[in-house]
């Protein structure tokens, strides 16, 4: 039997003063939006929490697994509503209920009833003991207990207009709702780590776009389909994400005519870094999100990120910068872009990665070799961005 | 222009075959099995597939069973026959550039305790005769060796192979992957005497999904699908008729005009061969096979030349295609000891009756003009 309802805990919301009313109410946007497809369901604000009505008949393991991907829910307890407010519906239909949820009953709990329907009319502190007592006479033999202190089971029972029970909490991703906290466009490169930076943002409540430099024939079109399934992934948790591909060839061959290979690698993320931030403007993001983790690869050395980052005046958020790379896989297995990251297709730059790159360049000695492409690069530049290719994932 | 020079990963189905695989899951679907009419005409189809193909092999229709394609009637072949012969040895004898559905089999074989004994090939990818005239042993089971190989094209000289086995081993049984052989070049086991030869349909414009094993009569194996008992209790499993039929009738049309739609064939390779090698730093690996040309582009990772070629409309190969998702240099290339620069830059071009001359100049012009520019950008 699936359940009637469900309740939903959200951690930093209650948090957010003022803005509370608003963040709850895109947190039940984003519920409704991903429940849609799946039945009817009601999902409404009261007695200051939220709730999931059901009105039709739905797949359980197919709601939890939305819903455990919606950023702001901490937790979602699955709820047995009783609509008589009579004692005996009401204890009758606790034992049922831990009789369903728990086939081993070797375990410890304690009873937390709330009477805020003060029309019923036995206190709360009465009903803890008359309904704790009810479940030792029907499972005690199987080995439940009560420990008022240290409970593995904490079983909770509202009594307001109806009466609600619920024991058991499905922990949800955390965060805050989508849509809360600006925008954001990430750089996508179809490796482990752009993947993860996207979804750390985007846990923080952060819309996404994103960009992905293409660079035909150097790389392939699988390469682009695989960003493509990467996004599609990331926005299983963000929301959909407006994909922007640049086709960044004509802009990388320019680079390599001109500049010194060692600084290929800085000179060609200072464009694209500008291009993202051009993008970014353009619609509305206040951030760029990179993937970066000090020391990972030479143009990732705090010298090179510092140059790089002065190519930009658009504040760049590298929430994987402390992390380890065992670290990163870690959380990409957990959000299920590891498996495609690993896929293995060219991204854009092994061609013109040099053997030895500079590790500790100078913004002097970069903005020397950059005077280089002055005259050339800027119709290139131009024509990139006029010719993106912009996809929505969903 | 377009031009599909890849037919060696897969050909596009002939016209016929479309309309008797619509015509079968249209109107006669029945299954074979049945008793009532609409199974008989169903099994009629597998019946003249059968026939059809076996005469192309000069071989008894009874002798042929359709499988899903080359994977499984490679995988049945050897699994197949160490299962049914392992008390008279576990051992097996194949060579070095095997198709990975060969390979991989081996390697699980070997996993079950079977002893397996891969021979070297030379510059030109030709199995190494006398290494394996060595190899052979009292307890050796089986000789697997491909017939036409699926990277360069160089065609093994199985006549040679099976008589220094039949010398050495009466009872060996030879098995030949001749996915890339057949269709290609005269194939006739019972002449050349091998005892179990894998095919497939969607090679010889005949549908995905369709494969076929030769499997010469008396020869001991053991089913790898077990089930209802179809197709002599060797391959269980309701025949895919639709398929079946379609590599009847892909078999039937390959060989009308067979040696005239070869030679042209082999024209448009050696025509593509001799232009294409006449700029610089270009090299030909080709075996004999006349639908396989693999060249090296020095100076030019093959997947970049693919993709540019891709653009222009011209679609080509890196390594094999069926295994084109992992990224390894090639073993083939590895093993006939091409060096290093040439290992990552070649790609392979594949010829079908589709072809022309024109396509083959218009690949060489798009080629000639992309070589300059393409190895101007190297990892420096």
């Amino acid at each position: 039997m699936n359940y009637k309802m469900f309740l939903i805990k959200y951690a930093e919301i209650g948090t957010k003063g003022k803005n509370r009313y608003v963040f709850e109410e895109i947190l039940c946007k984003r519920m409704r939006a991903r429940l849609k497809p799946l039945g009817k369901f009601e999902v409404k604000r009261a007695y200051g929490r939220i709730y999931i009505e059901a009105f039709s008949e739905y797949d359980y393991d197919e709601v939890i697994s939305k819903l455990t991907g919606i950023f702001g829910i901490a937790g979602i307890c699955p709820v047995s509503v009783v609509n008589e407010l009579e004692y005996d519906s009401i204890a009758k239909e606790l034992v049922a209920f831990i009789g369903r949820e728990y086939e081993n009953k070797n375990f410890t709990f304690k009873m937390h009833v709330r009477r805020n329907n003060k029309t019923f009319p036995i206190e709360s502190m009465e009903m803890n003991s008359r309904l704790g007592g009810e479940l030792l006479d029907a499972y005690e033999n199987e080995g439940l207990s009560v420990d008022v202190h240290n409970p593995d089971v904490m079983i909770d029972v509202e009594i307001r207009d109806s009466v609600y029970i619920y024991s058991k909490i499905i922990p949800g991703p955390g965060g805050l709702p989508v849509g809360t906290n600006g925008k954001a466009v990430a750089l996508l490169s179809g490796g482990i780590d752009s993947p993860v930076a996207a979804y750390m943002i985007a846990k923080r409540g952060v819309e996404i776009e994103a960009v992905y430099f293409h660079a035909p024939p150097f790389t392939s079109e699988r390469a682009k389909e695989k960003v493509k399934d990467l996004a599609r992934i990331v926005a299983k948790y963000s929301g959909p994400i407006k994909l922007h591909v640049v086709n960044f060839t004509e802009c990388q061959l320019a680079i390599y005519d001109n500049c010194p290979h060692d600084q290929l690698t800085i000179i060609m993320k200072r464009i694209m870094f500008k291009m993202a931030e051009d993008i970014a403007k353009k619609d509305d993001c206040q951030c760029i999100v990179t993937g970066e983790s000090i020391g990972q690869v030479s143009s990732q050395t705090t010298f090179s990120l510092g140059v790089i980052n002065e190519a930009v005046d658009m504040d760049v958020f590298r929430p994987l910068i402390g992390l380890d790379k065992q670290e990163i896989i870690d959380i990409a297995e957990k959000i299920g872009t590891y498996e495609t990251s690993i896929l293995p297709y060219e991204d854009c730059c092994t061609t013109f990665v040099a053997k030895h790159p500079v590790t500790k360049p100078t913004l002097d000695l970069i903005q020397k070799s950059e005077k280089k492409l002055e005259g050339i690069i800027e119709p290139l530049y131009k024509e990139a961005l006029e010719t993106v290719e912009v996809i929505n994932i969903r | 222009m377009e031009a599909y020079f890849d037919n060696a990963a897969t050909t596009r189905v002939y016209p016929e075959v479309k309309d008797i695989m619509i015509k079968i899951m249209e109107e006669d679907y029945g299954n074979p099995s049945s008793l009532h009419m609409k199974g008989v005409t169903a099994e009629k189809y597998i019946r003249e597939a059968s026939e059809i193909i076996a005469k192309t092999l000069k071989v008894e229709s009874s002798e042929i069973f359709f499988t899903s394609g080359g994977t499984e009637s490679n995988n049945l072949a050897l699994i197949g026959t160490a299962m049914a012969h392992k008390r008279k040895g576990m051992h097996i004898i194949s060579s070095s550039i095997e198709h990975a559905s060969v390979i991989s089999t081996l390697e699980f074989l070997k996993d079950q305790g079977f002893e397996v004994t891969f021979i070297g090939v030379d510059e030109k990818g030709i199995i190494n005769l006398s290494e394996l005239e060595a190899a052979i042993r009292k307890d050796t089971i089986i000789v697997s060796c491909m017939y036409v190989n699926n990277e360069i094209g160089a065609v093994q000289p199985l006549n040679e192979i099976s008589k220094i086995v039949r010398r050495k081993n009466p009872e060996i049984i030879i098995h030949t992957d001749a996915v890339q052989a057949y269709g290609k070049i005269p194939v006739f086991p019972k002449k050349t005497d091998i005892d179990i030869m894998s095919l497939s349909g969607h090679k010889i414009h005949g549908p995905k999904g369709s494969g076929a094993l030769y499997i010469k009569n008396k020869t001991l194996i053991k089913p790898i699908i077990y089930g209802g008992g179809q197709q002599k209790n060797i391959r269980s499993g309701t025949e895919n008729v639709p398929a079946i039929a379609g590599m009847g009738v892909a078999a039937k049309k390959t060989f009308e005009n067979f040696d005239e739609k070869i030679e042209n064939i082999r024209n448009i390779k050696d025509y593509f061969i001799k232009k294409v090698t006449e700029l610089p730093e270009v090299y030909d690996n080709s075996g004999e096979a006349p639908h396989i040309a693999s060249i090296s582009f020095t100076g030019v990772r093959s997947e970049v030349m693919l993709h540019a070629l891709e653009d222009k409309g011209i679609y080509v190969s890196s390594g094999s295609a069926c295994s084109s998702n992992k990224k390894t240099v090639s073993g083939v290339l590895t093993s006939i000891g091409l060096p290093e620069e040439r290992l990552e830059s070649t790609l392979r071009f594949s010829f079908g009756e589709d072809n022309t001359i024109e396509q083959a100049d218009y690949a060489f012009d798009v080629i000639s003009k992309l070589l300059p520019m393409l190895r101007r950008y190297v990892r420096k």
